[in-house]
């Protein structure tokens, strides 16, 4: 049995991600949505969201000392961040005139940037909100089952820089290939909304939930 | 690279959906929540919820209708009609929105828009613009509020431009004159106003045919194209949607369950 606590620190709606969780949990697992350090330290699995500011982000999680917590459980067990919850991870954002951010995979945040195009030379819009492919590097058990090039939902202005190549779980074509998967250890981290990626992101939320914080395949 | 959007729109009133002609002359469509799963097995790639009475009754129905929807729906949602609060955009996030639309509220108050985006970020609101063209020489569009009922001499391209700058993250563009009369969107309107904003646009109004909606993105340049009566009606699914866009030469999500 999986308990999963899903961090509730206020930055955007996690009714989504709560609902898709439930629908591909099995029978015995428990979805918590929760901001307290304990309930967070105890679960088996960890959903670390979040939609909106870096700066506000950073605040937030201060106010409720989850800092440390996420610091903690970012070393023990099976822990995804999405979108906001993924860019936090790294050391540093360009957002909000430049901020610090958690530093527990090294690289730093960036803006697309303005006047981005596309190779015909016609301009792309910013935010890069709609649905994009995303094209798996390496193997990952988180994959399994999600063939390369499967569309996924985005809604970002800003995309991570990972320090190290081998942190890099995928990439998706804006402009230029821009990472939007990382793997660490224990760590995934998306920049796409797997709750808003109708099967191909419960399917992906399905293996997060089978995961054991390893390479070893899931066994389904 | 990123795909061009296919959305269908479900006016409700009273916990049904209807469709009406120019916004007038409604006729019923069916319920919402059987109507939001169809479309979601299609591969629609959003669903946008307009309550089109926008009274405080209809607005409690809305609710319970988005709770139901997101509770098995798991693309991306918005909701619009009589948003005027921050507390009514809390209440439809809460309730399982992923984005709302502001439309009335914006033009009585723009500052609503700021404060909207500042308290729970851009990427969830939805400025919607209603407009009307008003004169060919030069062209000029303006911006219409109480379903097209009421002018406010405001220019509809200027509007845009204001609504991005204080905060919208994405522009939902209807035209007034091609509502409900399927006769394909503003192209014209579309496109200028395409141009003038960094943001995602969506075209609305108008559409009757397959050849309307890619027409909005490759002569609209828009991001994404909203229709309601085609789909409801079944007289098209979305995956002919699809299929007849990307023939069309536009970038549409091709597969959207896995095998």
């Amino acid at each position: 049995m999986s308990t999963v606590a899903v961090i509730d620190y206020g930055m955007g709606n996690l009714h989504s991600i709560a609902k898709a969780l439930q629908r591909v949990a099995d029978a015995p697992d428990q979805v918590i949505v929760t901001h307290e350090g304990d309930a967070i330290r105890q679960a088996s699995h960890v959903v670390f969201p979040g939609v909106g500011a870096m700066r506000d982000c950073m605040a937030r999680l201060g106010e409720l000392a989850l800092i440390d917590v996420i610091r903690e459980v970012s070393r023990q067990k099976p822990l995804l961040g999405i979108c906001l919850g993924m860019q936090a991870l790294l050391d540093h954002s360009e957002e909000n005139d430049g901020i610090d951010c958690l530093g527990i995979i090294p690289g730093t945040v960036r803006h697309f940037g303005k006047d981005l195009t596309d190779i015909a030379g016609s301009a792309l819009k910013i935010p890069h909100m709609g649905w994009n492919q995303v094209n798996p590097v390496g193997e990952h058990p988180l994959w399994q089952g999600v063939p390369p090039g499967s569309w996924f939902y985005f809604v970002h202005s800003y995309h991570v820089c990972p320090s190290d190549k081998a942190d890099q779980a995928a990439t998706t074509d804006y402009s230029f290939p821009f990472t939007s998967a990382l793997a660490r250890d224990n760590l995934f981290a998306v920049q796409f909304h797997p709750e808003k990626s109708q099967s191909a992101g419960l399917r992906l939320l399905a293996n997060f939930l089978a995961w054991d914080g390893t390479r070893n395949p899931l066994s389904t | 690279m990123l795909a061009k959007r296919i959305i269908p729109c479900l006016d409700v009133d009273a916990g049904r959906v209807v469709k009406g002609v120019r916004f007038l002359d409604i006729q019923d469509a069916g319920d919402p929540v059987e109507i939001a799963r169809r479309y979601d097995q299609e591969g629609a790639d959003e669903l946008t919820f307009l309550d089109i009475t926008a009274s405080a009754d209809n607005r409690d129905t809305l609710v319970h209708v988005v709770e139901r929807v997101a509770g098995e729906v798991f693309i991306p949602l918005t909701v619009g009609g009589g948003i005027r609060t921050l507390d009514d955009i809390r209440r439809m996030l809460n309730a399982g929105a992923d984005k709302v639309s502001i439309n009335t509220a914006a033009v009585h108050n723009p500052q609503f828009v700021h404060e909207a985006a500042e308290r729970f970020g851009s990427q969830c609101i939805v400025v919607a613009i209603d407009a009307k063209q008003v004169s060919t020489t030069p062209p000029r569009w303006e911006i219409f509020t109480h379903g097209g009922r009421k002018p406010t001499g405001l220019d509809a391209i200027d509007w845009a431009r204001k609504m991005v700058a204080l905060g919208a993250g994405e522009i939902l563009l209807t035209s007034m004159d091609r509502d409900g009369t399927r006769q394909g969107f503003d192209l014209e309107l579309t496109r200028r106003v395409s141009e003038a904003v960094t943001v995602p646009v969506i075209a609305s109004g108008g559409v009757g045919t397959l050849d309307h909606l890619a027409d909005g993105v490759t002569l609209g340049k828009a991001d994404a194209v909203l229709a309601a009566s085609i789909f409801h009606f079944a007289e098209y699914t979305l995956q002919q949607a699809r299929q007849h866009l990307s023939g069309r030469g536009v970038r549409v999500r091709t597969s959207t369950t896995l095998p």
